[in-house]
């Protein structure tokens, strides 16, 4: 990324080429801006954006495209992975990506999700995990945190009446058509780095031609959450990891299974 | 009606001068059809009586080296056959009535973001699970629904499996030319049944579209979407598809007409029921009644002036369907009161007999009579008989 000018000026941070160059409509402190931007640099640094074809969901996040100077197409609610499967099938050359929510993707999407991850699709799903509804106003999500407070929790979460946060990337983890699943946040700079060691791990699982690979990022919403951007951040580093341990669950291309491909 | 027999072996002389019929299953001919078309990519889920199109694919699809998929439902299927479309392929489902309604969602992104792809329902009787026998009871929701919004998608219905071949191929035309979902509407019968045809395959020209997701290399990004936020983007965008709907009005009607020009009874049937009527309209032929029939074979866009056209030397009209009244909404609103409607209708699976069609139409003929001929209520309703 660094390049040495004329007058020996050094830059050592800059905006990736294929984030677009335009004003966010996503509120202060909401983690999809840092999340779009490390998509963008590994579209960069791995020289992926002209193969790309990503697949927007729907809530928040479904404005990607104004964001990433990619080819898009927009799923309906949850669908993005048999979307993404369509596009994989017949573009085999193509670089493929979802880029869906959790309600998008841990409510509605579950049958999709599941279903691409069995069949192994080649393919790379940024599950971004906020724990609510953040475009309808901050409804209550399935990943929802017990006891935590939503417009239509507005007692809190109670398992007895809502049941219990799902941790869907360690189920998906599961499955041996899941390459690769791990769970990442964005609360803060080291945290970041290391989701984007995670992201960068994903795309290289596609690139190997291996099965689907998942990052979950922990995300925040500050106006769903009734709490600033700082405590925001500090809620995901302190509580919601609680609920989401972070880590690598699993990374099959590093272990093959017998008689599957070398990495 | 429908023919059994298998074609007899010729002498090898003349096999050589003329194609030589096959005997088809409707189901696996419509599949074939759209292999020959260039269908790029099938994407399904088993339902009855559908099931032989899906088993048909994935055998055929690998063998040429296509794209087939088992969904893990229907709205599995058609949102990979939304995403496979959206970069530019041939792309072909089928299902069967309850599973066309799990894939009406998708209709409405498709129609939206105007992505092309033919769909083939077979349908089957309803509501609910309803059962698995042959019905056209999924007319209002071929031709007026499907999914939110105000959309429309051309539909349509084949008579024969020679017929459904031919559309088949003419269905991937009319989707590319409109960048629109295409529904043909077979039933039942059009899926199971088997009978000899000379299928003839077409497969259509490519064009170039340049709006196809291809990766951005050398030029800007592009987006399918269906999302307009801005309330007078979104209405301009209604704008420009209903431009699209007039065109497809203007250009894609489709009907065919059968011993109408001396017809005083206009039967109007597609699909199944019309094979039924042809044979109701030559035992009434022989009962000395002058029937005709107008068989729709685009269900939108609904040959209105056409029927109109047709009916103005009729004493009245037959609608023969295998529901309860869906088609006939749309002969009486061509008609416009001008001429008496009379409805005979089977459902849940049930296919009305020719005997049952004759008596429909001694009853219309009766009722109509020259010296009985007083005043026809002004939209016919009063003449209607279930």
């Amino acid at each position: 990324m660094s390049t040495l000018t004329s007058d020996t000026r050094r830059v050592i941070y800059q905006r990736p080429e294929a984030l677009v160059d335009t004003s966010t409509h996503y509120c202060p402190g909401c983690g999809h801006g840092i999340i779009h931007r490390l998509v963008a640099e590994l579209l960069d640094e791995m020289h992926l954006a002209p193969s790309t074809i990503g697949v927007a969901s729907v809530g928040c996040s479904v404005f990607a495209y104004d964001y990433l100077a990619v080819d898009f197409v927009e799923s309906p609610h949850g669908r993005a992975p048999a979307v993404a499967t369509g596009v994989r099938r017949v573009r085999p050359d193509a670089f493929v990506f979802t880029y869906q929510g959790d309600g998008d993707l841990a409510a509605i999407g579950t049958a999709e999700i599941v279903h691409a991850a069995a069949r192994g699709e080649r393919i790379s799903v940024i599950f971004v995990n906020n724990g609510i509804y953040g475009m309808t106003g901050g409804q209550m999500a399935p990943t929802t945190l017990l006891g935590q407070h939503t417009t239509s929790s507005p007692a809190g979460r109670d398992a007895g009446l809502a049941g219990y946060p799902i941790p869907i990337t360690e189920m998906l983890a599961l499955l041996p058509g899941v390459t690769y699943a791990a769970r990442g946040s964005i609360a803060d700079p080291p945290l970041i780095g290391r989701t984007k060691a995670m992201l960068r791990r994903a795309f290289q699982v596609q690139l190997a031609g291996a099965g689907l690979s998942i990052v979950e990022i922990l995300s925040t919403c500050p106006v769903g959450w009734g709490m600033t951007p700082t405590e925001a951040m500090a809620h995901v580093a302190h509580d919601v990891v609680e609920t989401y341990p972070l880590g690598v669950m699993v990374d099959r291309l590093k272990v093959p299974a017998t008689g599957a491909r070398e990495a | 009606m429908v023919l059994m027999t298998t074609a007899t072996a010729e002498p090898a002389s003349q096999a050589d001068q003329a194609p030589r019929p096959v005997l088809m299953k409707g189901n696996e001919a419509m599949a074939e059809a759209a292999i020959q078309a260039g269908c790029d990519a099938y994407f399904g889920y088993p339902i009855t009586p559908q099931a032989e199109l899906l088993e048909w694919m994935a055998r055929r699809m690998p063998e040429l080296g296509r794209v087939f998929v088992q969904a893990e439902s229907e709205l599995g299927a058609i949102n990979m056959a939304l995403g496979a479309a959206a970069t530019g392929a041939r792309v072909l489902v089928s299902s069967s009535s309850p599973g066309m309604s799990l894939m009406a969602e998708a209709m409405s992104y498709m129609a939206g973001s105007e992505v092309p792809m033919v769909l083939i329902n077979v349908m089957r009787g309803g509501p609910g699970l309803g059962s698995i026998g042959p019905s056209q009871a999924d007319y209002f929701q071929a031709t007026k629904g499907h999914g939110h919004g105000d959309y429309r998608v051309p539909v349509l219905a084949p008579s024969s499996i020679s017929e459904a071949v031919a559309l088949t191929a003419d269905a991937f035309e009319v989707a590319e030319r409109y960048r629109t979902p295409v529904i043909i509407l077979a039933d039942g019968v059009m899926g199971q049944a088997m009978e000899p045809v000379v299928p003839v395959y077409r497969t259509p020209a490519r064009e170039p579209a340049g709006w196809e997701l291809t990766g951005a290399v050398e030029r800007d990004p592009r987006v399918v979407r269906s999302l307009h936020l801005r309330p007078e983007e979104l209405e301009a965008h209604n704008h420009h598809l209903q431009a699209k709907y007039a065109a497809i009005t203007e250009h894609e009607v489709r009907w065919a007409g059968e011993d109408l020009d001396d017809a005083d009874i206009v039967i109007v049937a597609y699909g199944t029921s019309a094979r039924v009527a042809r044979t109701a309209v030559e035992r009434a032929r022989e009962q000395g009644l002058r029937v005709g029939i107008f068989r729709p074979i685009s269900l939108w866009p609904f040959p209105s002036a056409e029927l109109a056209a047709v009916a103005l030397g009729a004493r009245a009209v037959v609608v023969v369907e295998m529901s309860a009244g869906q088609m006939v909404e749309d002969v009486r609103l061509a008609l416009g009161g001008r001429t008496p409607i009379f409805f005979h209708g089977r459902t849940g699976g049930m296919v009305p007999t020719p005997g049952e069609v004759v008596e429909a139409v001694v009853h219309a003929a009766a009722v109509t009579a020259p010296h009985l001929a007083g005043h026809p209520s002004p939209d016919g309703t009063k003449a209607v008989t279930r």
